[in-house]
């Protein structure tokens, strides 16, 4: 992809802005349109842009796969440790109410974080699927994935 | 305790559900086995408290998040799913202690994490479609069992490739499934405007007549029709249980038809209900036909095989034929029949299918010619095929009899009697397909090449006896299964009318 001087460049500028913009409407999700899946999609995008334009062995080493691996469970476990919070706290499983001193805030946090543990999920197992295509023209070994 | 207890519904799921992403981290063969141990084993121990509960002091209702119904996601657990979730864990606690030697034997050493996180997932699923109260939640949690069983299936491919095709077979088939069950509850859904059971059952009553709802009905029926494996859309279950894993066909085998045949028993009982008119024209003119085809088709092909694990899966197609019989009966003993089938032959194929698991332990394929003269060799293994396959046939002193028994009466009590001769008929067919085994194992000369071969380890032969022994001692005291099948019968049938 050396001489696609254009790509490179446009693609350099754009990463940034889409991993912000992902952020965005990751933390933003529980006023305005979006959440967590949205915000996991638009994150991955960034990276299988890079991969697209700088080949997938540096985008292997800007997120090896290992730390994919680590990622895709963390994320329901956050979503499903909410859940067992909210029990421990004295509600039913997954009420936000009991999270924080008063309902609204409850809610507030609950949602921030579940859908925070969703937007990991989805952004790992993105880039995952990604990674399992784009290596299907070589030999990957299996202890890489 | 009592914060624990008021929030059983939701551990019995959210706790397998908590331990698979957990089981995906661990390392090593040991540790993951471990954890999907004691996930099972508390999950055995929840539904033994809600079944407890539920015959005590009436049906429960959880609140997820709480959000009130119908508005919000409610766990709904009565007679029926407590059972039911009891027939799940209980499987999967027998299955798991057996699963260790099994898998470490037949699936890559490397990925035992990930077959235990998909295991738990598949535990995590069918728990759920049991419980949940709410109609789209079903489908939800059908797709996460569903998707881990593909996963599962494929798992067998480290000794036949061919567990691939099975998979992808079973993936296709089974999608579809799904997708017409929730084209079905779409349609209701934009007819009531409700998802949760009770509510759509309510709503529903003055809709009869109303084309989407007539059409949901199909598509719900078709829908898990399919997952069930109703003849004739079973031919993604022979594959798949041939090529999975010994321990994943155990749990699957057990398992997974059995959850669709509850849905099945929901969405015709408690949603539409036996007066609605189509179901009682499904009864008469779809199940009755194709459930005897079921039994005789699924037990003939089952003669002709020559792998041991397709001869049995095939035999499941033939026993699933007697469950929706007993749908199709449409009376108290009927229903009986097909509830307490749900659990006896969870016991049966469980039984028979560990049994095959412990010699393919030993001698790899489990192929007609592979165990001839086995039966002395694997004493114990061979004993507990003749006993579940008794069990199988249908003879008295075993849960099969019982089954037979109430599906027999409940066919005397429509007046029909073709139906009662067939009953018997079809396990004539049994009989040949056990006997063909038994044979072979004991009477038949032991292949050229084939050295000594060991008894299978205690630790695989104890869970394996546990399942023989249960199928005579519920054979012989039928008291506890019949009185809870029976009050879910009349549950069902007093329900609509």
């Amino acid at each position: 992809m050396n001489h696609h001087l254009v790509l490179r460049v446009v693609s350099k500028l754009l990463i940034p802005f889409i991993l912000l913009f992902a952020l965005y409407v990751q933390f933003h999700g529980d006023y305005g349109p979006g959440g967590g899946f949205q915000a996991g999609v638009l994150f991955a995008s960034a990276f299988i842009l890079y991969a697209l334009i700088y080949g997938v062995d540096n985008a292997r080493e800007v997120l090896p796969p290992k730390a994919l691996r680590f990622l895709v469970p963390v994320g329901l476990i956050i979503y499903a440790l909410t859940g067992f919070a909210s029990i421990v706290m004295g509600g039913n499983y997954l009420d936000y109410d009991v999270l924080a001193h008063d309902p609204q805030h409850g809610q507030h946090l609950g949602i921030l974080v579940i859908e925070f543990g969703v937007g990991t999920t989805v952004a790992a197992v993105m880039v995952t699927i990604f990674y399992a295509y784009a290596g299907r023209t070589r030999d990957v070994d299996d202890e890489d994935w | 305790m009592s914060l624990l207890s008021e929030h059983i519904p939701v551990l019995q799921v959210a706790v397998p559900l908590l331990s698979a992403p957990l089981c995906s981290l661990l390392r090593g063969v040991r540790l993951p086995w471990l954890l999907a141990l004691a996930v099972s084993w508390f999950a055995f121990a929840i539904s033994i408290l809600l079944l407890i509960q539920v015959m005590d002091s009436g049906d429960i209702s959880y609140h997820m998040g709480n959000w009130a119904p119908p508005f919000g996601i409610e766990y709904r657990v009565d007679v029926i799913n407590a059972f039911v979730l009891l027939i799940i864990s209980g499987i999967s606690a027998v299955a798991l202690p057996y699963a260790r030697l099994s898998v470490a034997h037949e699936v890559d050493p490397r990925r035992h994490g990930q077959f235990y996180t998909a295991y738990l997932l598949c535990l995590t699923g069918l728990l759920g479609v049991t419980i949940t109260g709410d109609a789209f939640n079903i489908f939800v949690f059908l797709e996460i069992s569903s998707l881990s069983a593909y996963v599962l299936i494929a798992a067998g491919a480290r000794q036949d490739r061919r567990a691939l095709t099975a998979a992808y077979n079973y993936l296709v088939l089974g999608t579809v499934g799904a997708t017409f069950f929730v084209i079905g509850v779409g349609l209701l859904y934009m007819v009531t405007g409700t998802l949760n059971i009770a509510d759509l059952a309510e709503r529903i009553r003055p809709l009869a007549d109303n084309r989407a709802v007539q059409a949901g009905f199909a598509f719900i029926i078709i829908g898990m029709g399919l997952k069930l494996a109703m003849f004739p859309m079973h031919t993604w279950l022979p594959n798949a249980y041939t090529y999975a894993p010994s321990t994943v066909t155990v749990f699957l085998a057990s398992t997974a038809t059995k959850v669709s045949v509850y849905v099945v028993l929901r969405f015709l009982f408690t949603v539409f209900g036996p007066a609605y008119g189509f179901v009682g024209l499904t009864f008469e003119y779809i199940f009755l036909p194709l459930a005897i085809l079921a039994m005789f088709i699924g037990s003939t092909a089952a003669i002709y095989q020559t792998n041991l694990k397709r001869l049995f899966a095939y035999s499941s197609v033939a026993q699933l034929g007697y469950i929706v019989l007993g749908i199709a009966l449409g009376n108290i003993a009927g229903l009986t029949a097909t509830v307490l089938h749900l659990f006896n032959h969870a016991l049966m194929k469980g039984a028979l299918f560990m049994a095959l698991g412990c010699v393919a332990l030993r001698i790899g394929a489990v192929s007609i010619n592979g165990v001839r003269g086995l039966g002395r060799e694997m004493p114990w293994t061979f004993a507990a095929i003749a006993g579940a396959g008794l069990s199988l046939i249908g003879v008295p002193s075993t849960v099969g009899f019982i089954s037979k028994w109430y599906l027999i009466l409940g066919a005397l009590e429509n007046s029909w009697w073709p139906v009662a001769l067939l009953i018997v008929a079809s396990s004539l067919l049994a009989v040949i397909y056990v006997w063909k085994i038994i044979e072979a194992a004991y009477f038949g000369v032991a292949p050229e090449g084939r050295g000594p071969v060991a008894e299978a380890p205690l630790e695989m032969l104890a869970p394996l006896w546990l399942m023989v022994v249960a199928n005579f001692y519920f054979g012989i005291d039928a008291d506890l299964t019949t009185s809870v099948a029976g009050k879910v019968a009349a549950t069902f049938l007093g329900s609509g009318s």
